[in-house]
């Protein structure tokens, strides 16, 4: 117990009239990580269950571990597939040198080789979206006097696996800045943001720096190799020509695809997602709505077709497999926050999601994927949605009582 | 006339902004301030218009009818605006042309129109005239800013004189193209709002709720 009792013994340099008192956030946020929260809700409404919000977010932290274990592996694996096909003279940089120092092999059959070779592009992202981020965290929460929780390491995991390998880390790190400032605290923090941080922030990286963050080179991490994205190769010559360029539907929905991190392996995400449904933090209605929507709008665009975009044709169970659709769907379609508070809302949101992803997916030829635009705008419409079912509800049950 | 013709002129550039704390010709603002050069053109316009403006109908206030004063105004304020138009088509081309629609646009900002009801209806002519060039300036000052943010970072370059060298021109900068889309505006000005009222506290609104603090049982 000499930790607990160190605890209680600086704690009063960090309470009110202590020497630290205005750091009380930061030994907060050590103290709570470690044990259990000691405040409770003083505020109405009060609901009680074993499940706070430190327990959500850990949840959800251990829902992404199959999809950061298949990334980190999928990550190296082309990285040494795309080396095997230049020939060693492409094998630059320091991860190669620290790969080939400690005896590693750039061999894509390895399990192994391709896992840390993918670790060694996964950490510097991720430890650059957890300082930054942390910092930012930090600052408002000592401006403001509240404490800093659990939910920004749901933020920076998830940030984390929806970059591209190859993402520049001072551009990670001013994404996940605007992210957690604009997409979360200028709201109020954790709970008050009406849309996804994570997104938010890939968003902005998405405009401000489109060469860096879509397109054919940034992809697989290897200097020289270009390689378009399925979706790319779709919309440019229909889903039949994926098989031309290796990708079966199991290799899809498998993972082992270029995209980003965390979101290539829908099997991965499946994993995820089947948790958070076991453990209730998903609600199951809203990934209903949202597969509905998808399956309803995409059946009627392969009844229309076009002769001019081979999109029109992609039948669903391809949509579902490629981009960042199953990572979308399984962690921030169910993000409870962001998302519809009301039963029927939730259908109608993730409705609106699935719908919408086909559109921009299909229609848009400025952007072949769509679920990161299509989640935010979700986001955007939920209190909408939410207000309208209320009130039809309000209506309702007036005329019950004439 | 409660206030002096200085605090006239200097009351809207910070503490009275039309920007910053009425929100108004956002619209504007979100379109002209991509390139700085732009934005001070179309500053110059509307405060021109502002004043003028302001002046001309308060010159006319106590001939007209209450009932139709809106079309009275709108007259006068699209006259102005015609001939700032044609000014820049003859002298200003080019900027005439990036600008299009929002000089002719000026003639629904709100900031206009607001001043003329507000200010110019009911007070003298030079004070009109000088509150709608403070006013003017007010606006100006925020499309300034924001106009340097976004050519600077978003561009790499201010007034057209490149400041930091961008990659495609060999430079180092990588230039955030987030900052040249219409969008990024409300996010600057938005953040300008935030600064303003962090060092002014009393331009806060009040909030419309208060979450119920309820003591423990």
């Amino acid at each position: 117990m000499g930790l607990r009792s160190f605890f209680d013994r600086i704690e009063p340099n960090f309470t009110k009239g202590g020497k630290y008192e205005k750091l009380f956030p930061i030994y907060e946020m050590v103290e709570s990580f470690i044990y259990t929260p000691k405040t409770v809700t003083t505020a109405a409404p009060h609901a009680r269950s074993y499940v706070d919000m430190k327990r959500i977010m850990t949840y959800v932290v251990i829902a992404t571990i199959p999809c950061i274990l298949f990334g980190m592996w999928n990550t190296g694996y082309q990285a040494n597939a795309a080396l095997a096909v230049l020939g060693p003279e492409a094998a630059t940089g320091w991860r190669i040198a620290i790969l080939q120092a400690l005896g590693i092999s750039l061999d894509p059959t390895s399990l192994f080789g391709n896992t840390v070779h993918g670790l060694l592009y996964f950490l510097p992202i991720y430890l650059t979206t957890l300082i930054v981020g942390g910092i930012w965290e930090v600052i408002f929460a000592t401006v403001r006097g509240h404490e800093v929780n659990e939910g920004f390491l749901v933020t920076s995991m998830l940030y984390t696996l929806i970059m591209p390998a190859t993402a520049p880390l001072w551009q990670v790190a001013l994404g996940i800045s605007f992210g957690v400032v604009i997409g979360k605290e200028v709201f109020g923090g954790t709970g008050k943001n009406f849309l996804n941080p994570a997104l938010v922030g890939r968003a902005f990286l998405y405009f401000a720096y489109p060469a860096n963050m879509s397109g054919d080179a940034v992809w697989t991490p290897v200097d020289g190799f270009s390689g378009a994205t399925a979706l790319a190769v779709s919309a440019a010559d229909g889903y039949q020509a994926l098989a031309a360029d290796g990708i079966s539907w199991m290799s899809a929905f498998l993972g082992t695809i270029q995209g980003s991190f965390g979101e290539t392996s829908t099997l991965a995400c499946l994993f995820g997602l089947g948790f958070l449904l076991m453990t209730k933090i998903a609600n199951y209605r809203l990934i209903v709505g949202c597969l509905a929507g998808t399956i309803a709008f995409t059946w009627l665009l392969n009844l229309i077709g076009s002769d001019t975009n081979p999109m029109f044709a992609m039948p669903w169970y391809w949509h579902v497999v490629l981009g960042g659709y199953a990572f979308g769907l399984a962690f921030m379609v169910t993000e409870p926050v962001s998302a519809s508070h009301t039963n029927l809302g939730r259908y109608i949101y993730g409705a609106l999601i699935g719908v919408m992803v086909v559109l921009i997916r299909v229609v848009n030829p400025a952007f072949p994927e769509g679920m990161m635009l299509a989640i935010l705008f979700g986001n955007v419409f939920a209190p909408l949605i939410d207000y309208f079912v209320v009130q039809a509800n309000i209506k309702r049950r007036a005329r019950r009582h004439v | 006339m409660s206030q002096t013709r200085k605090e006239l002129l200097v009351d809207p550039l910070v503490d009275n902004n039309p920007i910053t704390l009425q929100v108004l010709g956002i619209c504007s603002a979100l379109a002209v301030t991509s390139s700085l050069q732009v934005a001070f053109v179309m500053a110059l316009a509307v405060t021109f218009v502002t004043g003028f403006a302001s002046m001309f109908i308060s010159m006319l206030r106590n001939q007209i009818p209450g009932s139709i004063r809106i079309i009275v105004q709108m007259v006068i304020i699209a006259s102005l605006v015609i001939l700032v138009d044609q000014i820049l088509k003859a002298y200003a081309f080019q900027i005439s042309k990036t600008l299009s629609v929002f000089v002719g646009l000026i003639i629904t900002n709100c900031i206009v129109m607001g001043r003329a009801e507000a200010f110019a209806m009911k007070n003298p002519p030079v004070a009109s005239f000088i509150d709608g060039v403070g006013n003017g300036l007010g606006y100006g000052l925020i499309l300034m800013l924001v106009g340097v943010i976004r050519e600077l970072f978003g561009s790499g370059s201010l007034f057209g004189i490149t400041i930091l060298p961008t990659v495609n021109n060999g430079g180092w900068y990588v230039p955030n193209g987030l900052l040249l889309l219409p969008p990024s505006a409300f996010f600057v000005i938005g953040l300008l709002i935030w600064a303003f009222r962090t060092w002014k506290p009393n331009q806060v609104e009040e909030r419309e709720y208060k979450i119920q603090q309820v003591e423990a049982h």
